[in-house]
């Protein structure tokens, strides 16, 4: 069985304790709610597209530590990023959240490894991706993200994760 | 006298002709007085499991009981020696089956202390039961503007088929708010009715918090304005001695896998007089007399409600399951788990950090908290890790979280096979939560 305990490691506690980009931007260009109604978590990203590169971006919201640690490092990832790159780290994220990938062939899944033991714990994959879903989903502007709903943009593929 | 004994016994179950080599039958009788928690424990396999090399600490009663031996070894009988389709053919294992269905009714009967046997309708669960008032009751009852009193405390299988009913039907939704202690305004609740007011659904108690609510008190006031009462029973069956009778509810609705049965069962007592006049739910076989295409007469409760082939294992499992709790004693669980619950409510109060959600003074064994700074599902993975399985999330009660102003709680609910062994597990599994969020 995977230990749990390793899930929660220092890194993670960190960016739950003190979240990054944490709060709200004033004249977003996208923008999306996720929400998980399992548990009734959710949050929202904000951020401005710059000619392509994401400028400054931003989240809020009410959720675990698994999913708000996502998220903090998640906008830390892709901030000055491409849209094309952000999107390729959100498949490469959701790829090692299932299990998918193989983190010894190149990516750029970097610092964001410490969340690979996710995919062992089949009830809080979606806490760990529902930020990037979330990114995915603002990127095309669909206003509000869920992991459960019919019609639901998660469920729509992203690449090829 | 245990359950396959019991079975064995029933007047109207015809002699057992067949019999099948190897198949053994459980002869342990459940612990009588005095309470002997360790005999019980011994009577349900899946508590002796190791989770990651932890004994299993079970605290996740209110979602699902487990099962005791003595009714998976009555689901191996009726599969192994008794089944065929019930209400049909005249050959013995269809006669067997059917008398045996029938022989559950009445232990489900007898159980909640319902008057008549035809007033006991198999459903799938609670929630279908609920539906089954809903189509059966209210779509032929409730009109535009008619209002439906609900509480804050329902689940939401207790709200969203009124719901759907009032977006149909033009009804109204009113809502009895609660306390900071979990517990129903009784005054706003007898505000509510008025002359449009056609039906009250209340929970006897709470999945989220565990209030017992006042339910003779709330039924005598709804009956003394023609009012008629559905009673979600879900919580309230596996921890009390329930009577229909002395409740006076219309309609008590109940599941079978929170009280040791199996899943796919469930329990709809309501008045005979009231289901008589209600429409069926569902339409199929078993519950017409004649059908030509010109007209269908249905036939009488309870098959009225029983269309098509009902779970009959599922049935008989949970006669088994009755005939076992009976044989402990309501009574004797009732006070084991209300020494667990002020146990755990004791501990838990002196922790600094944890913050039990719900506190009425009339209490079931649920007891929902919180843990400052650690989201419950954070708790519920690391309490997993120390082999204590208990719920997080929402409990399928939003607008009591809402109330409360959490997102959700961690919730631990008990059953009379837990011991005080394993609230300290629990205590020491917060604990350790807390040492990995410090």
């Amino acid at each position: 069985m995977a230990n749990y305990k390793a899930l929660y490691q220092e890194v993670i506690l960190d960016h739950n304790r003190k979240p990054r980009n944490y709060g709200t931007l004033d004249h977003p260009s996208h923008h999306a709610v996720g929400r998980n109604p399992l548990c009734g978590d959710h949050i929202s990203v904000e951020l401005n597209l710059d000619r392509e590169c994401i400028a400054c971006i931003a989240f809020q919201g009410e959720s675990c530590a698994i999913c708000k640690a996502s998220a903090s490092m998640m906008t830390s990832a892709v901030k000055g990023k491409t849209r094309a790159d952000a999107e390729i780290l959100i498949q490469e994220f959701l790829a090692m959240s299932t299990g998918k990938l193989n983190l010894d062939s190149p990516n750029h899944i970097g610092r964001l490894a410490v969340f690979a033991g996710v995919c062992d714990l089949p009830t809080r994959v979606k806490c760990a991706i529902l930020p990037w879903h979330t990114l995915h989903a603002a990127f095309n502007s669909v206003a509000n993200v869920s992991t459960e709903a019919e019609k639901d943009p998660m469920h729509a593929p992203i690449g090829n994760a | 006298m245990n359950a396959v004994q019991t079975a064995l016994a029933s007047p109207s179950a015809p002699v057992l002709l067949a019999s099948v080599p190897g198949v053994a039958t459980t002869n342990r009788t459940p612990a009588m007085e005095p309470f002997d928690v360790e005999r019980i424990r011994a009577d349900f396999p899946i508590l002796q499991l190791q989770i990651d090399g932890k004994p299993l600490v079970y605290l996740d009663n209110a979602a699902s009981s487990q099962m005791p031996q003595q009714v998976i070894d009555r689901l191996v009988r009726y599969q192994t020696t008794q089944h065929a389709n019930i209400n049909r053919a005249v050959h013995y294992l269809s006669e067997t089956a059917t008398a045996e269905y029938e022989a559950a009714r009445r232990k489900l009967q007898r159980f909640i202390n319902a008057p008549e046997e035809r007033e006991v309708i198999f459903t799938s669960g609670t929630t279908d039961a609920i539906n089954l008032v809903m189509h059966g009751y209210g779509r032929k009852f409730i009109k535009a503007g008619d209002e439906i009193i609900l509480t804050t405390l329902e689940h939401h299988s207790n709200i969203v088929p009124w719901q759907m009913l009032a977006e149909e039907t033009g009804a109204v939704i009113r809502v009895v708010p609660i306390n900071d202690a979990g517990e129903l305004l009784i005054d706003e609740y007898e505000n509510l009715f008025n002359m449009r007011t056609k039906l009250v659904g209340v929970m006897h108690v709470s999945n989220a918090l565990g209030s017992i609510n006042p339910l003779k008190q709330m039924i005598a006031f709804a009956h003394a304005h023609g009012v008629r009462v559905l009673v979600d029973g879900a919580q309230a069956v596996p921890h009390l001695q329930v009577d229909v009778q002395d409740l006076d509810c219309d309609f008590y609705a109940f599941s079978g896998h929170k009280l040791c049965g199996p899943t796919g069962i469930g329990v709809l007592y309501g008045k005979a007089a009231l289901l008589e006049k209600m429409q069926p739910f569902k339409g199929g076989g078993d519950m017409i007399l004649s059908v030509t295409f010109e007209k269908t007469i249905y036939n009488t409760i309870p098959h009225k409600f029983e269309a098509g082939t009902p779970p009959i294992a599922a049935a008989i499992g949970l006669g088994a399951a009755v005939d076992y709790l009976s044989a402990i004693g309501m009574d004797a669980i009732a006070t084991h788990e209300l020494d667990l619950l002020n146990y755990a409510t004791a501990q838990m109060t002196r922790m600094p950090g944890v913050c039990i959600i719900g506190t009425a003074k009339n209490k079931a064994a649920v007891l929902s908290f919180t843990i400052d700074g650690v989201h419950p599902h954070d708790v519920g993975t690391l309490l997993n890790q120390e082999g204590v399985a208990l719920r997080t999330g929402h409990h399928c009660a939003q607008p009591v979280m809402r109330r409360f102003k959490v997102p959700a709680t961690a919730r631990a609910s008990f059953a009379f096979y837990n011991t005080l062994a394993e609230v300290d597990a629990l205590i020491a599994g917060i604990r350790s939560v807390q040492k990995v969020f410090a």
